[in-house]
């Protein structure tokens, strides 16, 4: 193989990618030479901002910002939910905020144990964070790993990261913080211990990783029983707004239709296989039915679901004959 | 996938018609894999090999669970095969598995750990000595080979050691029988401190008919395979069989026994994903 060919056809990628881009590349992670993210809120209701992540998985190209998180402005101090995958991004955020409002940090509400609801907790830390007693235990038992897996997957965008505890429990109840009455809503199924916030001054709902929207719903810790249980309650309250950690705001509940559908076929659809003698490894192939297209990353989490769900159900399957 | 195999194999094979003076077995990995020169060497010593994409193998491109990754080998394209083998290039037990096929279907798959990203190949003899081999890349987190076995956490996983579910489906089209089965057994590597080396060293299923019982398929079962091994094959039962009997030991001397009913009447042949992209999906 050439060397200098291979050097020619790089250095033309690279200047494709300079043309196609308009020129000199711009924004603020290139041209300081640093990386950043560039967090820029919406607002989406009155005092109440998010900022909005990708819909894709974790990559040294978005440094792990594929959250929704968020943050409301009350008399009584500012409430931040999920500090983000990274010091870095628990950094910006808090400084994004500043920009929008000078009141303190009264609290942060953390959702789940998964790593961008949680790793950027240093940023915060002057502050209570706040989670369910399960959140706080599975953070105790798999944060290191966690962290250790975010290292792995986005690089240098977790320098300085370091495992941070949320530092006060709560439990199902609503909270008034200025004229904003916060109900959380203690729940299981996504993983062992979900946290949804119901801002019910505003009807904007904060589900965590209870629903997903326009992006494939993830289950490393989920059980789907208990994860369809959760979308029944949902489907009860009463909101104007949907914000889900993963994937598009929306004024409705369209995407808690599209979560159970999609977990209805996951899990219908490996415990067919399971019956009719697929092997796991055949499962990975299994054809993807056509309205699932529009959920980003589509293939990659369904393969992750297979290996997270196909070892119980072939356990429970198969007859034991000894 | 498929295609950057075939590319792959395509580039391989350039390479041999430019080289005629090497042997096949000189062929520059596709995977790049600094292991493979002396994996080749030493699993397949002085055999001619070449890179064959009509070898499948299925692994998902990044490990999930290091301990359980889901690995295919299908070698059925070749015809009659021989003896298959599995490789874990950069596992410190690099030999997963070899499989005699027997009669049975040139395909197996089960579940490895993995002890970092590495290639993942699968090889099948030919009759005539040729070792066909095929692989794909599979990144991953590490530490898969030198995690206790979560069997330890239980305080009476001794009583359940050896402990078999299996299922056997009737033959379908192909005139092949799938067989699943799981045992329960640590399958310790021996990384661990303290924890001595304890898997599945063979298994061998055998068909009882009132004539005997002839072995339809023999694996030598290595370190890399999971906590409580799973294996599917596609086995070829003799038309008077009665059930098939799993035999098997792990290192340390355990037996491993048990007796596999045939279907009952009127159950449906495992289903089949060939030919590729034949719709099917549940739910809809």
């Amino acid at each position: 193989m050439s060397t200098p060919l291979l050097r020619r056809l790089a250095l033309s990628a690279v200047l494709a990618a300079w043309l196609m881009s308009g020129g000199p590349i711009s924004g603020g992670a290139w041209a300081a030479g640093t990386l950043t993210y560039d967090l820029k809120p919406t607002r989406i209701a009155p005092d109440t901002y998010v900022f909005e992540g990708s819909t894709k998985h974790f990559t040294r190209a978005n440094g792990g910002n594929i959250l929704n998180s968020g943050f409301i402005v009350t008399a009584d101090g500012v409430i931040v939910i999920q500090t983000g995958p990274s010091r870095r991004y628990g950094e910006e955020m808090r400084a994004a905020i500043r920009k929008v409002t000078e009141k303190p940090i009264r609290k942060v509400f953390i959702s789940n144990l998964h790593p961008d609801y949680w790793l950027g907790n240093q940023a915060f830390a002057d502050v209570p964070i706040a989670a369910l007693p399960g959140t706080i235990a599975g953070i105790q038992e798999e944060g290191n790993g966690i962290a250790e897996n975010m290292y792995r997957l986005v690089g240098d965008w977790m320098r300085g990261t370091e495992v941070t505890l949320p530092t006060e429990t709560v439990y199902g109840s609503t909270v008034k913080f200025g004229d904003h009455h916060l109900r959380l809503i203690p729940l299981s199924g996504h993983t062992a211990a979900d946290l949804m916030i119901l801002d019910e001054s505003t009807g904007v709902l904060f589900t965590g990783g209870v629903v997903f929207c326009d992006r494939t719903p993830t289950t490393p810790h989920a059980t789907v029983a208990d994860w369809l249980k959760e979308l029944d309650a949902v489907d009860a309250l009463d909101i104007r707004l949907l914000v889900p950690n993963h994937g598009h705001i929306r004024p409705d509940k369209a995407c808690v239709a599209q979560t159970r559908d999609w977990l209805t076929w996951l899990d219908g659809t490996l415990r067919h296989a399971v019956e009719s003698g697929l092997d796991m490894a055949e499962a990975l192939e299994l054809p993807i039915p056509e309205r699932f297209q529009v959920l980003d990353v589509l293939r990659e989490e369904y393969r992750r679901s297979v290996a997270h769900l196909w070892p119980r159900i072939e356990q429970a399957s198969l007859p034991r004959v000894n | 996938m498929g295609y950057a195999l075939r590319h792959m194999g395509f580039a391989g094979a350039m390479l041999v018609a430019a080289a005629p003076a090497s042997a096949a077995s000189s062929q520059s990995d596709p995977l790049k894999s600094v292991m493979w020169d002396i994996l080749r060497d030493q699993y397949f010593a002085g055999a001619p090999v070449v890179f064959d994409a009509a070898v499948k193998v299925t692994a998902p491109a990044a490990a999930e669970d290091t301990r359980a990754v889901p690995l295919s080998v299908d070698a059925t394209a070749l015809g009659q095969v021989v003896e298959m083998v599995a490789i874990a290039d950069l596992n410190p037990f690099p030999l997963v598995l070899r499989y005699h096929p027997g009669n049975a279907a040139p395909y197996i798959a089960t579940r490895i750990k993995i002890q970092q990203a590495t290639a993942v190949r699968g090889a099948a003899r030919t009759a005539d000595g040729v070792w066909h081999v095929s692989g794909v890349l599979v990144d991953a987190a590490g530490g898969g080979c030198s995690a206790p076995p979560a069997s330890y956490a239980q305080k009476d996983w001794a009583d359940h050691v050896g402990e078999v579910q299996a299922r056997l489906w009737p033959a379908g089209e192909e005139g092949v029988a799938r067989l699943r089965l799981r045992i329960r057994h640590p399958n310790d590597t021996g990384l661990v401190d303290g924890i001595p080396a304890y898997f599945v060293e063979t298994l061998q299923v055998d068909a009882q008919t009132p004539g005997g019982s002839p072995t339809l398929a023999r694996i030598d079962s290595l370190e890399p395979v999971s906590e409580n091994p799973v294996y599917s094959l596609d086995v070829r039962p003799p038309p008077d069989a009665t059930a098939l009997i799993l035999r098997g030991r792990d290192n340390q001397g355990g037996e491993i026994r048990a007796t596999i009913p045939m279907p009952p009447p009127g159950a449906e042949p495992a289903m089949s994903l060939k030919p590729v992209g034949q719709p099917w999906s549940v739910g809809q």
